[in-house]
Parts: C-alpha cells; sequence; structure tokens
C-alpha cells in the first residue's frame, strides 16, 4: 500500500510542479527583468568582451553558450517568488494542494525550459559559423539540461530572500551571478587564473560547464566528463535543498 | 466531537516573535453552518485561518478538517477547501477564464469539469463577457468576484474567506452575500472572518468573538445579544431638543445615555419603565413624540462590551 502511495504521491507532486511551470512560462518569461538579465545583459556583456580580440571559436562559442545558459536559467527563479508576493498571488497558491517543494520544482524547471530553449539560438550559431561539432552528442545534451538543472536552482535559491520589492532580488542575485563569469574559464582560461581564482572556479558550477561544453563541441579536455556530470549534480542539490529551506523559514516574514 | 463538525480546532496556538497571535484557540464548525470569525484589527483571525488553510503551521494544537490533520495531510486537505486570504489577487497577465482554468489545473480538476465549471461560475459571477479580456484593469469589485469563483472551481466542501467583502462597494458586497448564502443552501461550510459586525449578524449561523488572540464567546447572534439584556435600549426623537437632559442619567434603571443627532438613545435593562418616565417627561416639558423605539442590543454594542472586558483584564 505504501508503495502505491508514494508512487501517486511523486507522480502527483510532478504533475503539480508541471502545471507550475506552465504558469511561469506564461506569465515571467516575458517579464523585462528576465529579459534584460537574462538575454540581453549575456549578450552585451559577452560582445563587449568579445570585441577587439581575436575570436578564437574554441574560447568564445563554448563560453557564450556556457553564458547564455547559466544567465538565462537563472533570471527566472529569482524573479518569481519576489513578483508573487508582491502581486499578492503567493498565498493562494501556498492555499492550494501544491507542496513548497512541487512550487519551487515547478519554478526550477520553468528555468531550465527557458535556459534550454535560448541556449540552442548560441549552439547553433556556433555549429554554422564557428567550426563547433557534435563531438559527443549525449553528453553534450546531458550538460545542458544538467547546467540548466544547475543554475536554475541557484536562481530560486536567490528568490529565497525576505525582501520588499522584486527588484532587489534581482540586484542581489545579479551581484551573486556576475563575478561568477570571470572565474569560470570563460574569459580567462582556468590555467592563467591565480591560485585563489583557482579556487574560487572550483567551487563554481560554471566552470564545469564550460569544460565541458569545450570538451563536447570541440573536443578540447581539462576534467574527465564524469566530474563535470557530478559536480553539476552535486551543485543542483545543494541549491535546491538549500532553497527548500530558506523558502519555508522566510515564508512567514513576507505574508 | 460531534459527528457533523466539519473543522475542529483544539488549543490552536501561533507566536510571532513576543507576539502571540493567537492563543490557545478551540472551536468547532458543524456542517453547512455559516461560521463567522469576529474581531478588531489584530485579532488573529487572519493568523487563525493560514493555520487551518495549511498556509503556516501552527506552533501547538491540532486543527482537523473532515477528520484529517491538516499537518499530517495537507495535500489532501487542501483539495476539499476553497480559499480567499484576505490580502491577494488574480494573475492580472491573465484573462479571467485563463485564471479559472489555471485554478482548475492546480486543483487537479479534469479538463472537461473545469471547462463547464469555470463557464457556469463566470457567467453566474457576470464575468463571462469580459472572459478573454486581460484582468489587470478589472475593478477591485470585479477581481473579487474572479477570486471567488476560482475558490469554487473545484467544488470544495468547506470554503475559507478572509474579509471577503472589505472594501467593496454596496453592488459587490450584496452579490458576494448572496453567493455566500447560495453556497451554504448547496450544504457547503464556510468559514469567515470580518470585523463588518453586521456583516456578521446577517450571515453567520454562529460567531465566535475574537480578541487578541483569544476566543471571548461563541454563539449563534441572537443568543449573544439576548446575553447582554442589559443593552437594551429606547430611541427617542422629541419635536425639539430638551434643554436639561440630566434627568435621564438620574433614572435608576438608565445605564448610558448618548445623543445622536436629534434623537437620543438611552441604555437600560427595563425599556418598559423607561418608557412611563419617558412620557411623564414629554408631558411635563411639552415635548411633542416623533418617535419612540425600542430595540435590542446590536450586535455591536455585544462586541464592544466583550472586546472591552478583555482590555479591562489586561490592564489590572
Ligand atoms: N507574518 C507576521 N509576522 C509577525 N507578526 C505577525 C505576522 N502576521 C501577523 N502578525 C501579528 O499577529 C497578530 C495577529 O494578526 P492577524 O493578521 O492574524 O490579525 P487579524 O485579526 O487578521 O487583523 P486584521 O483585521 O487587521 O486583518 C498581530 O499583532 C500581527 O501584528
Ligand atoms: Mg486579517
Amino acid at each position: 500500500m505504501s508503495k502505491l502511495h508514494t508512487k501517486r504521491t511523486f507522480l502527483y507532486t510532478l504533475k503539480a510542479s508541471l502545471v507550475i511551470t506552465e504558469k511561469n512560462a506564461r506569465i515571467y518569461y516575458l517579464k523585462a527583468p528576465v529579459i534584460i538579465f537574462g538575454i540581453l545583459f549575456p549578450v552585451f556583456f559577452f560582445l563587449a568582451f568579445a570585441l577587439g580580440k581575436k575570436v578564437i571559436p574554441f574560447i568564445l562559442v563554448p563560453g557564450l553558450v556556457a553564458m547564455t545558459l547559466f544567465f538565462t536559467s537563472s533570471s527566472v527563479g529569482p524573479l518569481i517568488t519576489p513578483w508573487e508576493r508582491n502581486a499578492k498571488t503567493y498565498e493562494r497558491l501556498l492555499a492550494s494542494p501544491v507542496s513548497l517543494s512541487s512550487i519551487l520544482l515547478g519554478d526550477m524547471l520553468a528555468g531550465v525550459i527557458f535556459g534550454v530553449i535560448i541556449s540552442s539560438i548560441p549552439l547553433t550559431i556556433g555549429i554554422l559559423f564557428f567550426n563547433a561539432k557534435f563531438f559527443h552528442p549525449l553528453f553534450l545534451a546531458g550538460n545542458i539540461v544538467l547546467s540548466s538543472l544547475c543554475f536554475s536552482s541557484l536562481g530560486v535559491l536567490l528568490a529565497s530572500p525576505a525582501a520588499e520589492a522584486p527588484s532587489q532580488v534581482m540586484m542581489l542575485s545579479s551581484l551573486v551571478r556576475f563575478p561568477l563569469i570571470f572565474i569560470s574559464g570563460i574569459f580567462i582560461p582556468l590555467d592563467k587564473l591565480p591560485f585563489w581564482g583557482k579556487v574560487i572556479a572550483f567551487i563554481s558550477p560554471l566552470t564545469y560547464t564550460v569544460d565541458a561544453m569545450k570538451y563536447s563541441l570541440y573536443d578540447l579536455k581539462s576534467y574527465p566528463a564524469f566530474i563535470n556530470i557530478l559536480a553539476l549534480l552535486f551543485f543542483s542539490f545543494v541549491f535546491f535543498s538549500i532553497a527548500l529551506k530558506m523558502h519555508r523559514k522566510n515564508l512567514i516574514k513576507v505574508l | 466531537m460531534s459527528e457533523s463538525s466539519v473543522i475542529q480546532v483544539s488549543n490552536l496556538k501561533k507566536v510571532y516573535g513576543k507576539t502571540v497571535a493567537v492563543d490557545n484557540v478551540s472551536f468547532e464548525v458543524k456542517k453547512g453552518e455559516i461560521f463567522g470569525f469576529l474581531g478588531p484589527n489584530g485579532a488573529g483571525k487572519t493568523t487563525t485561518i493560514r493555520m487551518l488553510t495549511g498556509v503556516i503551521l501552527p506552533d501547538e494544537g491540532e486543527a482537523k478538517i473532515l477528520g484529517i490533520d491538516i499537518k499530517e495531510d495537507p495535500i489532501s486537505v487542501k483539495k476539499i477547501m476553497g480559499v480567499v486570504p484576505e490580502v491577494c489577487n488574480v494573475y492580472v497577465d491573465l484573462s479571467s477564464w485563463d485564471n479559472m482554468i489555471l485554478t482548475g489545473k492546480i486543483y487537479g480538476v479534469k479538463r472537461k469539469e473545469r471547462e463547464e465549471k469555470a463557464e457556469e461560475l463566470l457567467k453566474k459571477f457576470g464575468l463571462w463577457e469580459r472572459k478573454d479580456e486581460k484582468t489587470r484593469k478589472f475593478s477591485k469589485g470585479m477581481k473579487q468576484r474572479l477570486i471567488l469563483a476560482m475558490s469554487l472551481i473545484h467544488e470544495p466542501k468547506i470554503l475559507f474567506l478572509d474579509e471577503p467583502t472589505s472594501g467593496l462597494d454596496v453592488q459587490s458586497t450584496r452579490m458576494i452575500r448572496k453567493i455566500i448564502e447560495e453556497l451554504r443552501l448547496k450544504g457547503k461550510t464556510i468559514f469567515l472572518t470580518t470585523h463588518n459586525i453586521e456583516e456578521a449578524n446577517l450571515l453567520c449561523d454562529r460567531i465566535a468573538i475574537i480578541n487578541k488572540g483569544k476566543i471571548v464567546a461563541i454563539d449563534s447572534p441572537e443568543k449573544l445579544k439576548s446575553t447582554f439584556k442589559r443593552m437594551q435600549s429606547v430611541e427617542v426623537a422629541f419635536d425639539r431638543i430638551p434643554e436639561d437632559i440630566r434627568w435621564l442619567h438620574s433614572i435608576p434603571y438608565v445605564n448610558e445615555c448618548k445623543k445622536l443627532g436629534d434623537k437620543f438613545r438611552v441604555y437600560t435593562k427595563d425599556p418598559d419603565s423607561l418608557i412611563k418616565e419617558l412620557v411623564n417627561f414629554a408631558e411635563k416639558n411639552n415635548l411633542k413624540f416623533i418617535s419612540l423605539n425600542t430595540l435590542g442590543p446590536s450586535l455591536e454594542d455585544v462586541f464592544v462590551a466583550l472586546t472591552e472586558k478583555v482590555e479591562a483584564k489586561y490592564h489590572e
């Protein structure tokens, strides 16, 4: 009986999460902060950095795809909960038969889908114009999914502080996200970083995405593939668990 | 605990920092009842509703809905209730139709049912003509009606409404009250909070008066009033305002006397003797009666008496 019950609960949770995901996609993908922080920012940022330098495809393309994944996946999460609180739709959601973990799972999935869709643009550009190839297609797919999972969990975590306005949360989340792109091997190769840079790179999930991207698109290699996968899984798990705890703790402060 | 009770609350408590928002509250709500939670601002009404609807966890005590402990199986419990929180809104980026459908999906209502129910409810709430319009520009009353409609899409057995009519105009208020009454006729159980005494009086089968987190009285509106006999009053208006009204206070069975516009309201536990005195007084002073009414205690009087009693106790 309990096994059946567990199965039913799991399916129910998943189904509930998907409804939440659908809601998020319809309402939040087109919100200005998502477009600005998730799409325009990385593009401009990258252009500013790449211009005036000689374009080296195997640095440019993996970096661009990884950065897009990073920014888009993590831009949806920080918006949703603060926005719902502000728009007074949050309490009704909490009173509905959807657990907080399903709600957050739905928020995370919204980030995953957004990240995967948008990052297919730089990926296509890389394939068409910059010699990127599907050297390891399965690994590439896994990397994209796992990375967006990881970054959107980070986004959900960043949504947890009990701030007054959504803009405060967006600001905080930018503050956390921007530094990461400098120490994750996108613009500056890891071996050129000083020691402390290498240490931070080690604890930045983006490092593993970039590394895996170089491997799957240009067959360049530094870490073994399983390390990348394990690292991304590990970070996803950690971010999501902390997010769940923090959201639960801060829930009452914002009602 | 009787068979028919739908909500059973025992020793519920919630503390925020140093504030005891809800202090050891116990009560039962029977099937088909409209149960009102009446109390001043900050009394703990919203906090109680939040605990009953599984939005927050109580620090102590338990709440059972149809026999199921809300802590143990929140999802099952939430499925059988409709909730309209005190401060809430629809998704303004979606149309009223999409808001209804989304709510239906969240509550796990099957496609065909949710579409039929959405149509029925939108028509009933006077929102059908504008069902495809984004709700951003809807008036407050329209939004509140839509929220109530959304809370009904899964045919809940119990409805929790936190100040459902506050801040609405007369028309929307009447519509919502009418619907609440219809829902009761259909056998739904309704728990509502209000600080509008008249609303509690009109709608509720039973009322709990809550003050500073504690329930100070639970009973039907009429019984609550009748326990306050001393608060009966006589309202009188003469053709002119008599100069000396101090004599009114000197009558032994008069508790209090108030001037309300061109009328006087005199509180007494013995209206009969008071009226005789008034007639005497009018004759002596050559006054003509314009109106004379005896009034039972209003719920407001009862409310003030009860909440002030607690106040006095606190200051001891
Ligand atoms: N999230 C919270 N954090 C801290 N204190 C709170 C919180 N929510 C309520 N309180 C406090 O708990 C007490 C009860 O508040 P509650 O909102 O339940 O009152 P209420 O009866 O609904 O009042 P109102 O008629 O104004 O809606 C108040 O003193 C309030 O300040
Ligand atoms: Mg309240």
